[in-house]
C-alpha cells in the first residue's frame, strides 16, 4: 500500500526556504493580478465563463457521440486514431507506433497527460531518447523533477537554481544566472534535436469533433517546430478535451491564456488537421479513469477543466507550499479534487490542504465548483476511513461535547476559569501546533453565556 | 423585531465582548433578542472535516434551540454559511429548513433586513483594515470578490463608512484568505501560519492600526500571528465598532 502524501510536512520544508517561498508566492500572485486585469478588459467575462461551462457540460454528457464523431472526421482527414483505456495502454500504443517507425529520438512538447501516464520512464527504459522542448519542462527534465505547476513547470525555481541545473547538465557557467544567457544556452542545446528527431509528440488543449482537428496552444513555438520537422507526429489527448464544433473554440481560446498567464492569447495557437504529405499523424485518445470520474455524481464536474492553472495561481495554499508538496501529477485546487480518483489513500490528505476559501471556484474559467468538491471529498475520505486517527478521534470527541449543552459548558467554563490550555474540542488535536508560530488567545474572566446569565438572568 | 442570538462556541469562550456588543447593538436598533441558553455550536468543525456523523448531534441541537424564530442572528459568517448551505447531516424537516433559511450573519441582518446604514453613536478615529472572512465574502456574498467581474459592492465597508472618523486602508491583497480555515490552522500549521503572517503584514504595510472583521475565527488566528510577530495591530469585530466602542 502506498504511503499517504504528507502535504503539511512537505510545505514546511518549502516555507523554510524563505527566498524561494516568497518569490513563488509573488510570481504566482502576479499572474493572478494579470488575469484580473485581462478579465476586467472583457465586459462579457462572466458570460464567457457561463458559456464555457455549458459547452463543457453538454460535451461531457454526450461524450461518447462526440468522441466517435471526432474519430470519424480525424480518420477522414488522414490521421490514425487510437484508443487507450489506461496509462499502460497509452504507453504501449505510443511505444508500438515509435517501434513501427524505428523511431528512437522523440521531441516532446508539454503534456500533463503523458506525465499522468508516466510515459517518459516507460519509453526511456525501452531505448527511446526523449527531449522535452518546453523550457520549463526541459529544466525539470534535466533536474529529474516532475513539473510543479501545469502551466509554468519550473516556477518554484529561482534563476540561480536554473543556472545550477544547466551548469550540471549542459555544461554552462553555473554562476551565470542571466536569463537571456540561460534561455539561449538551452536553445542551442535543444534546437539540433529537432533535426535529429525521428518523431514528435504533443498534447492538445482542444479536440474538435466536427472537424476532426486538434488545437495546441503554446508560447515558445516548440510544439510547432517538433510537429513540422520529423515524419511522425503523435498527439496524446485526454477524452475530456473534446469540443463539439469549431465555433465553440473561440470561447475557450479567449479565456485560456487570460486565465493562465494574464495574456490575451498564447503566442501560437496551432490547428492540426492532417499529416503533411509523406508523414504520419497519430492521435491517442486516453481514458485513464476519466469515464469512471464521469460517472461520479459529485465529482464529474472536474472533467470540465481546461488546465489553465488559474486555480493554482490564486490558491493561497498552493502559492505557499509549491506544487511538489502535493506529491501528485496534478497539484493545487484542481489536483486536490482529481488526485483522489487515482488513489484515494495516497492522496487522502490533499483535500485537507485547503481553507475552503473558494477563490479557486471564482477564477475557474469553466466554473468548476472546486472548493465544494474539496468539501465533498473530505466526506468521502472520512467515510472510507482514511482520516488520520488523531483527527478522527478529535472530531468524535468534539461532536460529543458540542451535542451536549452540559459537556460544552463544562469545557468552555473551565477554559474561562483560567486553565492553561484551551479545551481540545475547540482547538483540535494536536493543539500544540497552534502555538508554534502564533500566540494563544487569552481566556477571558467569563464566557459570554456566564456574562449573560449574570446580567440578564435566565439560568434554569 | 424578535430575533434569536447565536453566539458561536469560540466567541462564547474567547471573545465574550463581541457577543455583548452584538446583543447591545441589536437591542439599540429596537430588536427584542432571545439568547437560547442551551446553544453550543452549528456543527461546522466536524462537517468541514468530513465527519458528518459527528456533526449530527450539534446540528440537531442547533435546530432545536433556534426553531420557530423569524431571524437567527450571529456575528459569524462561516457559521451562517454552514447552517444555511451545509447543515445536511440531520433530517431536513420543515422546521430545520426554516431554521436554515432564517439564519443571518450580523452585517446581512443590519444591511439587508433592517436596512440600517446610520450609526450616529459610533465614532472610531483610526485607520482600519477590513477583513471579511472567506465564507462571508464568497458564500454569503457580502462584498464583490476580486476574482468576479461585477459592479463593486461591500456591505461591511458600507456600514463602517457611517462610523465617524473611521478611515479604511487598502491592503495589497484585500481578499486573500488569512489561513485560519478551522482545523486547517493546526493540521496544516506551516502554511496556515505563513498565510496569517503575510495577511497581518499586508494590513500593517497599508497603515492599519486596527483590523476590523466580520469573523472572529479569522481574528483569533491573525491576532495570534500579529502578536508573535510583534506587530502593533489591534483587532475588533465589526459589531464592536458599530456599537460605538472607543479604542
Amino acid at each position: 500500500m502506498m504511503n499517504r502524501v504528507d502535504h503539511a510536512e512537505a510545505s514546511s520544508k518549502f516555507i523554510e526556504a524563505k527566498d524561494h517561498a516568497d518569490f513563488h508566492d509573488k510570481r504566482l500572485w502576479d499572474l493572478r493580478r494579470k488575469r484580473d486585469s485581462e478579465s476586467e478588459a472583457l465586459p462579457e467575462w462572466e458570460t464567457l465563463r457561463a458559456l464555457a461551462s455549458q459547452i463543457k457540460e453538454h460535451t461531457l454528457t454526450h461524450l461518447g457521440d462526440y468522441l466517435e464523431e471526432f474519430e470519424r472526421n480525424a480518420t477522414a482527414n488522414g490521421m490514425v486514431v487510437h484508443w487507450a483505456r489506461d496509462a499502460a495502454e497509452h504507453n504501449e500504443i505510443v511505444h508500438r507506433i515509435l517501434e513501427a517507425h524505428g523511431a528512437t529520438i522523440l521531441v516532446k512538447s508539454k503534456s500533463m497527460l503523458t506525465d499522468e501516464c508516466e510515459m517518459r520512464p516507460f519509453l526511456e527504459n525501452r531505448g527511446v531518447e526523449i527531449v522535452e522542448t518546453d523550457l520549463g519542462e526541459r529544466i525539470q527534465q534535466l533536474d529529474d523533477e516532475p513539473p510543479s505547476h501545469i502551466v509554468v513547470p519550473a516556477v518554484h525555481k529561482l534563476r540561480g537554481d536554473v543556472a545550477e541545473v544547466f551548469g550540471r547538465t549542459l555544461g554552462t557557467d553555473p554562476d551565470n544566472s542571466d536569463v537571456p544567457y540561460l534561455a539561449e544556452s538551452q536553445r542551442r542545446h535543444t534546437r539540433p534535436t529537432y533535426l535529429r528527431a525521428h518523431a514528435a509528440m504533443t498534447g492538445a488543449n482542444f479536440a474538435i469533433a466536427e472537424t476532426g482537428t486538434f488545437v495546441v496552444c503554446t508560447n515558445e513555438g516548440n510544439a510547432d517546430l517538433g510537429a513540422n520537422l520529423p515524419p511522425l507526429h503523435i498527439a496524446s489527448i485526454g477524452i475530456e478535451k473534446l469540443l463539439p464544433r469549431i465555433e465553440h473554440l473561440g470561447v475557450f481560446v479567449r479565456m485560456l491564456s487570460r486565465s493562465a498567464l494574464g495574456s490575451p492569447i498564447t503566442q501560437i495557437t496551432s490547428h492540426f488537421r492532417a499529416p503533411r504529405p509523406g508523414t504520419e499523424m497519430h492521435v491517442v485518445l486516453v481514458d485513464n479513469g476519466r469515464s469512471e470520474r464521469l460517472g461520479m455524481e459529485d465529482f464529474w464536474y472536474s472533467l470540465k477543466c481546461i488546465r489553465c492553472g488559474a486555480c493554482m495561481n490564486t490558491c493561497p495554499v498552493y502559492r505557499r507550499s509549491g506544487g511538489l508538496s502535493y506529491g501528485a501529477t496534478y497539484s493545487g485546487p484542481i489536483g486536490v479534487i482529481i488526485d483522489p480518483t487515482f488513489n484515494l489513500r495516497k492522496y487522502s490528505a490533499l483535500p485537507f490542504a485547503s481553507t475552503l476559501n473558494g477563490s479557486c471556484t471564482s477564477v475557474c474559467p469553466v466554473k468548476i465548483d472546486i472548493h465544494e468538491q474539496i468539501y465533498k471529498w473530505r466526506e468521502v475520505i472520512a467515510q472510507r476511513h482514511q482520516l488520520p486517527m488523531v483527527k478522527k478521534e478529535a472530531m468524535r470527541v468534539a461532536g460529543k461535547v458540542l451535542a451536549s449543552p452540559k459537556l460544552y459548558r463544562a469545557a468552555v467554563e473551565a477554559a474561562a476559569a483560567g486553565l492553561e490550555h484551551l479545551p481540545r474540542f475547540l482547538v483540535y488535536n494536536p493543539f500544540n501546533a497552534w502555538g508554534r508560530q502564533r500566540e494563544v488567545p487569552a481566556a477571558p474572566a467569563q464566557t459570554f453565556r456566564q456574562w449573560y446569565v449574570a446580567n440578564r438572568g435566565g439560568e434554569r | 423585531m424578535k430575533v434569536a442570538l447565536f453566539i458561536p462556541c469560540y466567541v462564547d469562550a474567547f471573545f465574550p465582548e463581541v457577543g455583548i456588543a452584538t446583543l447591545h447593538l441589536l437591542e439599540r436598533l429596537g430588536c427584542e433578542v432571545d439568547y437560547p441558553l442551551d446553544q453550543t455550536c452549528c456543527g461546522q468543525p466536524m462537517a468541514n472535516s468530513g465527519c458528518h456523523d459527528d456533526a449530527r448531534g450539534a446540528e440537531a441541537l442547533f435546530a432545536q434551540n433556534f426553531a420557530g424564530y423569524d431571524r437567527i442572528v450571529t456575528p459569524s459568517g462561516s457559521c451562517t454559511h454552514h447552517v444555511r448551505d451545509r447543515m445536511t447531516s440531520i433530517e431536513q424537516t420543515p422546521e430545520v429548513q426554516a431554521v436554515r433559511r432564517n439564519v443571518r450573519e450580523l452585517v446581512e441582518f443590519l444591511h439587508d433586513d433592517l436596512g440600517v446604514l446610520h450609526y450616529p453613536w459610533a465614532s472610531f478615529p483610526h485607520k482600519v483594515g477590513l477583513h471579511i472572512g472567506c465564507s462571508t465574502l464568497r458564500a454569503l456574498r457580502e462584498a464583490k470578490a476580486s476574482e468576479i467581474r461585477e459592479p463593486a459592492f461591500n456591505k461591511p465597508a458600507r456600514l463602517l463608512s457611517a462610523v465617524k472618523g473611521l478611515e479604511l486602508v487598502q491592503p495589497e491583497r484585500p481578499d486573500e484568505c488569512c489561513g485560519f480555515g478551522g482545523t486547517f490552522s493546526v493540521f496544516e500549521e506551516p502554511v496556515s501560519a505563513k498565510m496569517g503572517r503575510d495577511k497581518v503584514e499586508d494590513h500593517h504595510r497599508a497603515g492599519a492600526q486596527y483590523i476590523v472583521s466580520t469573523d472572529m475565527s479569522c481574528v483569533m488566528h491573525q491576532q495570534g500571528c500579529a502578536r508573535r510577530a510583534g506587530l502593533p495591530l489591534r483587532f475588533l469585530h465589526i459589531a464592536q465598532v458599530l456599537n460605538g466602542v472607543s479604542a
